[in-house]
């Protein structure tokens, strides 16, 4: 196994230092995912194409059963796809067996999740830790504590989850995404579950990381507000891609869809 | 992920449910403490029979007279014996001491106790390794007058006359009067009999005057010659030997009309008959044990399916299928393992109470070995990683986005 590692991680340095800088960290090309219920095949995503730039803040809408959940999974190498490509970094996703890909959600990517998903049994700075767990990496605490520090949650490392409030929660969640130092950070509905003001705080966290870290960033959410909020939007709906631009262009493109509907 | 991380994190999840963890812990103690605590009966048991018949004298060889039905006359007679002691035909016998023997009741005063009454010449004492506490044993002078004499076991002894010394007391076997001449020294057991119940006179007394029978050849019959051999490596030699006499002897062409049994050979029937029975006890413990590993089967299911959105989380994070299967089986092991170290300490315990205690009348001597407790851990152990395999591969198998959907 530790060779497999050895060489996967090698093989993606040699393709990250022959691309130019502008060129893409994700690029699909015509992704499907298929599901099998029963005997009828659900097209969750019908053919997406797309690419998102190192340190591009992108916002991904679509109401539920639009497809969006599912490209997140396949983003965040939670799935692979049925056909098409996945680039991420120059690496083909799509031909990796799962403990690879485990390798690929431990060292690229940081997942924030809209149920905070913390263990209950861990205090915060353990549950920060906990992706420094899997894989070589010592200074776990001190790692763990800078990454709370990041969020403002250093007086709170020793409380467990369920002394903290929901804001706090998603903030130890984004802690423990940033401790890797990922290349992308997956936030699925990131809001979802707080009030107004805690999900400013969120937004305004992952803002940051983006602008002053220029970390990508990637947010899937149904609320147009908070879409509204990245400078790219890319809108879902039947497993296709119908927008893809600055929030200007969201209603011209919702506009667009529903002519399409129409027609 | 390190050794150590994995055990602290596998101590850390069976610390959160500690009233599950002490129930699921429970069948293996009991599994493994029952084991011990059977097997170190059964070792103790096993070892006070071989020493007890190592006391009673090594080199042994015991030559019976062969039982061909309960009308027929005893083949075996005093003269048999002596001729054991012949320098040509069979210079590995160092001494012989023969036997007859025969039960009735004893009467002192007030006093009766039904005992087993045993014949002998004065060289039984030293053949059989008989002490006497007071009096003397029997002499030859005795054995050739026929005197009516007894030397009495140290039970019969105390039961007859209490606390009073019985040497010079008198007392009746079959209505005759018999005189005490001495008592013998405490020698327990119940491998060949009680030996403290006996009651020795001399072997003509006990064959003429106590018992009727007569032998085709006259002579005095004889139930038991006891063969004392010059050394243990010559007990072979010396079965051949007396054989070779007694053939010749009783002009046999065919069987044998006689059997000869070797101390070895009894000390060996006899710990085979324990071992059988320690076998099975420790068999009924075993299955308690795994009836035990199941217990722990069932908690790791149980534990794995609520957990399920724990190892989503986890594998989200980058675990692995070799992190996941290792974080649950090591917990099964630890677990089962814990069970073993309490149940061990517990055996120990149980066999330390029940040494040299009577219970429900049997009088038990238990001896705790290491390889016992070591063997019952490594057990324990191998019983939770084996258990505890199914239930980890279940947890590692699980998808990553249904592990995280999981409520």
């Amino acid at each position: 196994m530790v060779v497999g590692e050895v060489s996967l991680v090698a093989s993606a340095a040699v393709v990250v230092n022959n691309m130019s800088e502008d060129q893409a960290m994700i690029e699909l090309s015509d992704v499907t995912k298929v599901y099998n219920i029963g005997t009828i095949d659900v097209h969750a995503l019908d053919g997406v194409s797309m690419s998102i730039h190192r340190g591009e803040m992108v916002a991904i809408m679509g109401a539920s059963g639009s497809g969006k959940s599912t490209l997140m999974n396949v983003l965040g190498c939670l799935d692979v796809p049925s056909s098409g490509r996945y680039m991420l970094d120059g690496l083909e996703v799509g031909a990796l067996s799962g403990n690879q890909l485990a390798e690929i959600r431990n060292r690229k990517i940081g997942f924030v999740f809209q149920t905070y998903n913390l263990l209950p049994r861990l205090t915060a700075q353990a549950n920060v830790e906990l992706p420094l767990l899997y894989g070589a990496g010592n200074d776990r605490k001190r790692r763990a504590s800078e990454a709370l520090d990041r969020v403002g949650l250093s007086d709170r490392m020793n409380h467990k989850p369920t002394e903290l409030s929901g804001g706090q929660q998603q903030r130890v969640g984004i802690a423990r995404a940033l401790v890797k130092d990922p290349s992308i950070l997956l936030a699925d509905e990131p809001t979802g579950n707080l009030d107004s003001r805690s999900s400013a705080e969120i937004m305004e966290i992952l803002m940051e990381l983006n602008r002053d870290e220029g970390r990508t960033v990637i947010i899937v959410t149904h609320e147009p507000e908070i879409a509204a909020q990245a400078p790219r939007v890319i809108t879902m709906r039947d497993g296709v891609i119908v927008s893809d631009g600055p929030p200007e262009t969201l209603g011209q493109g919702a506009t667009a869809a529903a002519g399409e509907a129409q027609q | 992920m390190s050794p150590f991380v994995i055990i602290t994190t596998a101590l850390a999840s069976l610390g959160a449910s500690k009233l599950r963890t002490g129930l699921a812990l429970l069948g293996i103690v009991i599994g493994v403490a029952a084991v011990i605590s059977t097997m170190s009966v059964g070792r103790g048991a096993e070892q006070s029979i071989t020493e007890r018949i190592e006391a009673l004298g090594t080199n042994l060889l015991f030559v019976r007279p062969t039982n061909t039905g309960p009308l027929s006359a005893s083949t075996l007679t005093i003269v048999d014996g002596e001729a054991l002691l012949d320098p040509l035909l069979t210079p590995s016998i160092v001494a012989q001491a023969p036997e007859v023997s025969t039960s009735g009741v004893v009467v002192a005063g007030r006093e009766n106790t039904f005992a087993q009454i045993v014949g002998v010449t004065p060289e039984y004492e030293f053949v059989r390794s008989y002490s006497v506490s007071s009096g003397q044993f029997i002499t030859n002078e005795q054995v050739v007058t026929r005197d009516e004499v007894a030397v009495l076991g140290s039970e019969v002894a105390e039961t007859l006359f209490g606390f009073r010394d019985p040497v010079g007391q008198t007392l009746r076997i079959s209505g005759r009067q018999f005189r005490v001449t001495g008592v013998l020294e405490s020698r327990g057991g119940t491998a060949l009999g009680n030996l403290d119940g006996q009651i020795l006179v001399p072997i003509t007394t006990a064959y003429y005057r106590l018992s009727s029978q007569r032998t085709t050849q006259g002579g005095i019959a004889v139930q038991a010659i006891n063969v004392q051999v010059e050394g243990i490596d010559s007990m072979d030699k010396a079965i051949q030997e007396v054989t070779t006499s007694l053939r010749l002897r009783h002009r046999i062409t065919d069987d044998d009309d006689f059997t000869i049994t070797s101390q070895e050979e009894t000390i060996e029937t006899l710990t085979e008959t324990q071992e059988t029975f320690a076998l099975f006890l420790g068999a009924i413990a075993g299955i308690s044990l795994f009836v035990g590993g199941i217990g722990i089967m069932n908690i790791m299911m149980v534990s794995v399916t609520e957990r399920t959105r724990e190892i989503g989380i986890r594998k989200a994070m980058g675990a692995k299928w070799r992190d996941i299967l290792l974080q649950f089986v090591s917990e099964a092991t630890l677990l089962s393992l814990g069970g073993g170290i309490a149940g061990a300490v517990l055996g120990v315990v149980l066999a330390r109470l029940m040494d040299g205690r009577e219970i429900i009348g049997q009088n038990f001597e238990t001896a705790v070995s290491g390889d016992i407790t070591i063997l019952a851990l490594a057990v324990a152990a191998a019983i939770g990683l084996f258990f505890g395999i199914y239930p980890a591969a279940r947890a590692a198998n699980l998808h990553p986005i249904e592990a995280l959907r999981y409520e």
